[in-house]
């Protein structure tokens, strides 16, 4: 059995056979021809850009009927009209007449040296782009090779696909009825498959960096899109787990979705606010959907993401305008720029950092550059007028960065004052607590802001100096460890000692096995990830406050995550035996 | 700027500037390579560095065009200078918004449903 943890992009649970897409390996080898059989080979070399074009054209009506599928219908196109390229189909034939090369070698080597090049350039979009031409060479090498290689559109039995990286072309042939999950190794957030998959509604994991490798054909995958887990080859007992979970899952969610309406309240009557956490605009109206009562996390990296160049303010404000009309009164928390450590910052304006998680990241990316940040700022101080809006500063490390960001946000508020800009001049202003370091010094901190995020993900990744992706030392990463639970009690002590709000937006909220213990240390603001409101919520009804309090009393006592971890498995098991 | 001879061979050049936010990209290369395709003149694009067919995607694609980047168009043949002047426009002009064109586009396929 194996474990990986990834970005969870489209929510879910799968559990069924692998299919590894991608594996077999187009590489041709060279092989010389005669020179008299050159004409017949370049007239080879124009079928295959023939097939290929018309097979393209074949499925885009195939996925007209699925107006989500418009995007693919797009790829297509473009793909069609680099079949239609005539100095590309001159490249080919060209070097089958001069090097005395087959069909296949030329159209393999004159697209791997254009995909090469899309790959140097310095701009994340565009090098992604070479995906695109490595799905344009593959569909005239299947053309020319005549391979019946294993098709997903022909599939017999329930599969979960997992590729290194999914192409167009996968995620069009996608037949739902069988295909019950992705999984891949590259792609992010805002990578082809993701958005796909999302619009598919099959769960999807992404970013698990070598998974591919490590699965063989047949293998069995679970996929578990609303925590960002993929379990390979289960043992029996986890097998079992996510059977139950799954099957629960989909109970719950029918039956959860009746607790729309109804509060998060605690049988002894406390009420807990219970907000989305939210990455992509269209994950908006699954928090109302869900039951959410506001967003308590908005990540705004989609927009640095999605675009080729910097988001304008207007952009910024577009998006964020969208999102607060949708909530009206209810708060809308938006997390200024937490990027860093990642390809946006890395490949666009720097040499790459030998430590980039103790980097220039998040907000010190930010505060060296002004000009963006503050863009970003006037953007969220001009929406603010249009309901509840909050604005959240990721990453502070001391009491001097938040002091800058803050002095930063009064000049753009003294700009659009001056330009007679309307805004709220009262915005509410917060910040994540997601080093040890601000954890330490949270009654400082707290006593200039108007609210804690705490986020556990980077929280318990920087207490515990582990990188939960690597898979070596992944055993170490546990939000419920003492150490880590040590630090969040004392933020906790320390909002409620200077009298600031304070919630919890890290997937550990998103657990169910450990909501009662935040509900027992003090949390009555949860941020989560949309799909698990329902669910979460449910929860929070059938426990009682005061129940809570003794488990976490008794959590606190503990010396060891082991023993954390089980004590709250089965605490969990009675208050909800369905959901686990 | 125009250096035509006889009307039937003019050449023209003019620099423009990308202004589509999203730069030169596949979508919007495919509307400037698919207009380019409709005149009859030699479409030639360059940057500092290098020349593109304007009527080949390929081409055009690998100039990886970023927002602000400065080309030179030009265009030799019996309708360049119409050439030019749709083809500036569609670097200089915003592109329409990706997300107008898919609302549009949805409302099409809902009506025609």
């Amino acid at each position: 059995m194996e474990i990986k943890k990834g970005i969870a992009v489209s929510p879910g649970i799968a559990i069924a056979k692998s299919l590894v897409i991608d594996s077999e390996d187009y590489r041709i080898p060279r092989r010389q021809i005669n020179p008299s059989q050159r004409k017949a080979e370049i007239e080879r070399v124009k079928i295959g850009f023939k097939q290929a074009f018309d097979e393209l054209s074949r499925m885009k009506t195939t996925v007209h009927s699925d107006i989500k599928q418009r995007d693919i219908q797009d790829i297509f196109a473009v793909h069609q009209r680099f079949l239609q390229d005539e100095s590309l189909y001159n490249k080919i034939t060209k070097k089958v007449h001069n090097d005395c090369v087959t069909a296949e070698y030329a159209v393999s080597s004159v697209f791997r040296q254009i995909a090469g090049e899309f790959a140097k350039v310095e701009d994340h979009y565009i090098s992604e782009r070479a995906a695109d031409i490595y799905d344009i060479e593959r569909r005239i090498l299947r053309q020319l090779l005549g391979s019946k290689r294993e098709d997903i559109r022909h599939l017999t039995e329930e599969v979960v696909i997992a590729a290194r990286e999914l192409n167009p072309t996968h995620t069009a042939g996608f037949d739902k009825r069988y295909v019950r999950g992705v999984v891949s190794d590259a792609g992010g957030r805002t990578s082809h498959a993701a958005i796909v998959a999302r619009a598919l509604g099959i769960p999807a994991v992404v970013a698990l960096e070598d998974l591919s490798g490590s699965i063989s054909g047949g293998d069995i995958i679970i996929v578990d899109g609303n925590r960002g887990v993929v379990v390979i080859n289960p043992d029996d007992e986890t097998l079992e787990e996510y059977r139950k979970y799954s099957l629960d899952f989909v109970a719950l969610e029918s039956k959860l979705d009746g607790l729309r309406e109804k509060p998060a309240v605690t049988r002894d009557g406390v009420k807990i606010r219970l907000l989305g956490n939210i990455e992509f605009p269209d994950e908006v109206e699954l928090v109302l959907r869900k039951g959410g009562e506001g967003i308590g996390l908005y990540r705004t990296e989609f927009l640095y993401l999605s675009s080729l160049s910097e988001p304008t303010e207007d952009e910024h404000y577009q998006a964020y305008s969208d999102t607060i009309r949708v909530f009206k009164h209810w708060p809308v928390t938006i997390r200024t720029m937490d990027l860093g450590a990642d390809k946006y910052t890395q490949s666009k304006r720097f040499a790459p950092e030998p430590n980039p998680f103790l980097g220039l990241r998040s907000i010190r990316f930010c505060l060296q550059n002004l000009v963006m940040f503050k863009t970003q700022l006037r953007a969220i101080l001009r929406a603010s007028v249009l309901g509840d809006v909050r604005v959240m500063f990721p990453l502070i490390t001391n009491l001097g960065e938040l002091m800058q960001a803050k002095m930063i946000m009064r000049d753009v508020m003294e700009d659009l004052d001056e330009e007679g800009i309307k805004y709220d001049h009262q915005i509410k202003v917060g910040i994540m607590i997601e080093t040890p370091s601000a954890a330490l010094t949270a009654f400082s901190l707290a006593r200039d802001v108007d609210f804690f995020s705490i986020g556990t993900n980077d929280l318990t990744q920087y207490t515990l100096a582990v990188d939960r992706s690597n898979e070596l030392v992944s055993t170490i990463y546990s939000e419920v460890d003492p150490a880590v639970l040590r630090l969040i009690r004392t933020v906790l002590r320390d909002a409620h000692k200077v009298g600031i709000d304070v919630s919890i937006c890290g997937e550990m909220a998103s657990e169910p096995e450990y909501i009662t213990l935040l509900l027992g240390l003090g949390f009555r603001k949860i941020s989560i990830a949309p799909p698990m409101i329902p669910e979460i919520k449910q929860i929070i009804r059938s426990v009682t406050i005061e129940e809570c309090n003794r488990l976490a009393r008794e959590v606190i006592a503990m010396h060891s995550r082991r023993q954390i971890t089980s004590f709250l498995r089965d605490a969990a098991k009675k208050i909800l035996p369905e959901a686990f | 700027m125009e250096a035509g001879k006889e009307t039937s061979q003019e050449m023209v050049e003019r620099q423009v500037e990308v202004k589509n936010a999203d730069g030169l990209h596949m979508r919007p290369a495919m509307q400037f390579v698919d207009a380019a395709g409709r005149f009859t003149s030699a479409i030639k694009v360059s940057n500092t560095e290098t020349t593109a067919d304007g009527k080949s995607i390929m081409q055009m694609s690998m100039l990886a065009a970023t927002e602000g980047t400065k080309l030179t168009l030009r265009a030799e043949g019996p309708d360049a200078l119409e050439a030019i002047e749709l083809l500036s426009k569609l670097l200089e002009v915003r592109m329409p918004d990706e997300n107008d064109s898919r609302q549009a586009g949805e409302e099409q396929d809902l009506k025609s449903e």
